[in-house]
């Protein structure tokens, strides 16, 4: 197909805290240095922000380094942790506290802020405009362009306009190349073309395999009188503990009565009828989060998840013409449950890596190892490399006895315990048959405290032209009903936290329903289909959820 | 012919909007802003007029605050020619737009303005109909076909019986109902290019419009919860309960 071709120094894909960070840092550098520099990023969603989703509680090291005047610019950096606590929950009504002395010193949170991760990125990107970056919401990148080398050399925007069937509609536009001299893939954890870039270049050689977790968000309008601005809690235990998952909750109080609540849930749990979206339910009805909630009304909803693998499964994040930055790499800094630090000083070494390479050889498309040196002397090596067994330790020993590593490792050692941890099994193998698991019978939803998912998927205001094609693609027709469903019970109806799998008993037998325009762009099935059956590949761009605040 | 189209930067229609803590207007901090559908529509067929010839120049304006300008943004990457934002930050109502617009018209002789129907935020499909009583102007409504021919205009429109088509001279308003036509994609090199087009800024006190407001919203509450059905055994109770509590019969 002859497609119209635009041409940059520098291609960014995705809109979030590492995208905008690289962004701004490579314009930054253009203007100290004069130099002419063109940067765009590409965003799937329909504005920036738009497909963020965060606790959020961050630290801002990153942001200190890269705008050191955000207090003054109105950074919506604003609430600042004022308490911080850790629970472990027993079962559905009982709680210990965790005292604070005896909890891992990555955990804790002074000197961090509360806030929307979404917001933070609608704020970057007007710094980043105001350093005349070009960027693009509603632009999905679709296809990875090649050079003649079989380096890198940019990437092609989705069609818009293709009916369900592949043709053309009359509206049709074919999508765009868009040329770099190196192009930055940052489209958060497990993004479809960093995945193609890991196995094409083989980025994952040696390194162990990455794990996720599905996280969950609500955000509430609470009752004035409960809430106080500032209050952190994490902790883990009931529900995921009865099936013997792993994950950990959280619970902030924001600024204008606000509070965020969400539930991590390990993607390698094994038995097949967890249904995270329903553990996130019922554990908003154990009396630590309903004192909170009661009274208030839930005004968002929305799922993503992160990579937890950490250092042990950080790929090679160079090669021919691109990097991988953020947790399209997995920068997540697991032990101290957060990315958005991380992924933006990913972000800012690309771009010193690719401006400096650029003011030597204006050429492009060579493969950045210099950019494997800067990231090993920074202190995001350091940090990762410190937190790099809390995860595994956790998976390999329990809750008790990994915890109690985490806290020995975490505060005395400063993560430097001489100890490697790498768990190399996908999350997509830890399935055990279904039969062979117990049933989780999930309490009804109440309306005021749980909903049920359809509910909730109203709230995180999704929507894609409907008339396009599937983004949700099965290698083989035949695998969902005859390992999925035999086997497993269908997994896919439950851990999709927007219910877009459903299995419908009709008169010739079951099959499986894909309701794609419900897809929240959060890639559970991507990573959990137990024979990796399912690809997920970017709709039409502007489709998808639309947060507000997440 | 010159076309004028009016835009309106109105909460996105996939944002589920609810009231905000004191029910004094609707919550929509950081929710995402968009064009107004039925504008949209209104700029594709100025665009497809240009393209076919029967426009000379192709107009768009947006009213409010200043980040209005985005929606006069995306109309000039649709493929109107220029934009013309008049800036406030105080509330308007249709009539005030309506004063505003037919200001613009008159200091710049349009001989077409394509509304939206109505705007989605507010539902008051008030300003079209006000701006031709305004400009004394016929107008042809919720056009589902407009058809250009030298200096008359044939529009069919979409009414409760069926649809109706009527011929005017011009200079006239039309406004635009959904099927009219369907909104093209904007490109990404259209983006670049309509960054570059003119955007004019204006004050209604430029304009000489007084502004003030005659409308006050006492409260935005949302709809009331529906209850749950009940089953009666015979139409005996049916009937019975239609007449006696619910009293529609």
């Amino acid at each position: 197909m002859q497609r119209e071709s635009m041409e940059y120094d520098v291609v960014i894909v995705g809109g979030g805290p590492a995208g905008l960070a690289a962004a701004i840092r490579l314009r930054q550098l253009a203007i100290a240095q004069k130099k002419e520099l063109s940067v765009c990023v590409l965003e799937k969603g329909s504005e920036i922000g738009a497909h963020i989703l965060s606790g959020a509680v961050i630290d801002p090291c990153s942001l200190d380094e890269l705008i050191p005047d955000w207090r003054e610019q109105d950074a919506p950096l604003t609430i600042e942790v004022t308490h911080d606590q850790v629970y472990f929950l027993r079962n559905k009504e009982k709680a210990w506290q965790i005292p604070t002395q005896f909890v891992p010193a990555s955990m804790h949170n002074q000197g961090n802020y509360i806030t929307s991760l979404g917001n933070l990125c609608r704020w970057l990107s007007e710094r980043a405009e105001s350093l005349e970056v070009e960027i693009f919401p509603g632009f999905a990148a679709a296809e990875i362009l090649y050079g003649e080398q079989a380096e890198v050399a940019g990437v092609i925007t989705g069609d818009m306009g293709m009916a369900e069937d592949g043709s053309k509609k009359p509206s049709f536009e074919p999508g765009m190349e868009l040329r770099a001299k190196y192009t930055l893939f940052a489209e958060g954890a497990r993004g479809h073309l960093g995945k193609q870039l890991i196995a094409r270049f083989q980025l994952d050689a040696g390194v162990g395999a990455q794990h996720y977790g599905l996280g969950l968000k609500e955000l509430w309008d609470c009752d004035p009188q409960k809430h106080q601005q500032g209050l952190v809690i994490h902790g883990s235990g009931w529900p995921l503990s009865e099936s013997g998952s792993g994950g950990g909750f959280f619970l902030y109080h924001l600024e204008n009565n606000q509070i965020s609540v969400g539930l991590i849930v390990d993607l390698n749990y094994q038995n097949p009828h967890v249904n995270p979206f329903e553990e996130f339910q019922r554990l908003k009805q154990h009396p630590l989060f309903k004192d909170y909630l009661t009274g208030g009304r839930r005004v968002a909803y929305g799922a993503r998840v992160i990579n937890k693998g950490g250092f042990h499964a950080l790929p090679t994040m160079h090669m021919p013409g691109a990097l991988l930055i953020g947790c399209d790499a997995g920068t997540l800094n697991y032990a101290k449950i957060k990315g958005t630090h991380t992924a933006m000083k990913s972000g800012m070494l690309a771009a010193e890596t690719v401006f400096d390479t650029l003011s030597k050889d204006e050429q492009g498309g060579k493969d950045l190892q210099a950019y494997a040196e800067r990231f090993k002397t920074s202190w995001l090596c350091d940090e990762l490399y410190r937190s790099r067994n809390f995860g595994s330790a956790l998976k390999k020993w329990g809750l008790y006895l990994g915890g109690a590593y985490n806290y020995l490792d975490q505060t005395l050692f400063g993560g430097k315990f001489p100890l490697d941890l790498q768990d190399d099994s996908e999350d997509r193998e830890t399935l055990k048959e279904a039969a062979d698991c117990k049933q989780i019978n999930y309490p009804k939803p109440d309306g005021i405290i749980s909903f049920d998912r359809l509910s909730s998927v109203y709230l995180s205001n999704t929507s894609h032209e409907e008339n396009q094609p599937c983004h949700l693609r099965l290698q083989d027709r035949e695998l969902p009903l005859a390992i999925n469903l035999g086997h497993y019970d269908a997994p896919e109806q439950r851990y999709c936290p927007a219910g877009v799998y459903e299995i419908i008993e009709q008169g010739e037998g079951p099959r499986l329903q894909i309701n794609a325009q419900n897809c929240i762009h959060c890639k559970t099935c991507d990573i959990k289909d137990p024979n990796g059956n399912i690809t997920w590949v970017t709709p039409e761009g502007g489709g998808g959820p639309n947060y507000p605040n997440m | 012919m010159k076309v004028l189209v009016a835009v309106k930067r109105v909460v996105d229609y996939n944002v589920k909007v609810r009231p905000n803590g004191d029910g004094s207007d609707v919550e929509i901090a950081n929710a995402k802003m968009s064009m107004n559908p039925f504008d949209e529509i209104a700029v594709e067929e100025a665009v497809r007029m240009k393209e076919a010839g029967t426009a000379t120049e192709a107009v768009a304006i947006s009213l409010g605050e200043a980040a209005c300008q985005d929606v006069v943004r995306t109309a000039l990457a649709m493929g109107m020619d220029r934009g013309v934002l008049v800036e406030t930050d105080e509330r308007l109502e249709p009539l005030t737009v309506a004063k505003l617009l037919a200001a613009i018209v008159k200091r710049e002789q349009f001989d077409l303005v394509i509304l939206g129907k109505q705007a989605i935020d507010d539902d008051s499909n008030q300003t079209g109909q006000m701006l031709a009583a305004l400009l004394g102007w016929p107008q042809g409504t919720f056009a589902s076909h407009v058809a250009v021919d030298d200096d008359r205009v044939q529009v069919t429109r979409e009414t409760d019986t069926g649809s109706q088509t009527l011929s005017f001279q011009l200079p006239g308003v039309v406004t635009s109902d959904l099927r009219l036509n369907e909104p093209r994609y904007v490109k990404l090199p259209n983006i670049m290019k309509a960054k570059k087009k003119p955007l004019e800024k204006i004050t209604p006190m430029e304009l000489d419009v007084d502004i003030s407001t005659h409308l006050a919203i006492i409260a935005v509450a949302e709809p009331t919860q529906r209850s749950g059905g009940i089953k009666v055994a015979d139409a005996k109770e049916l009937v019975e309960k239609l007449r006696n509590e619910a009293r529609v019969i």
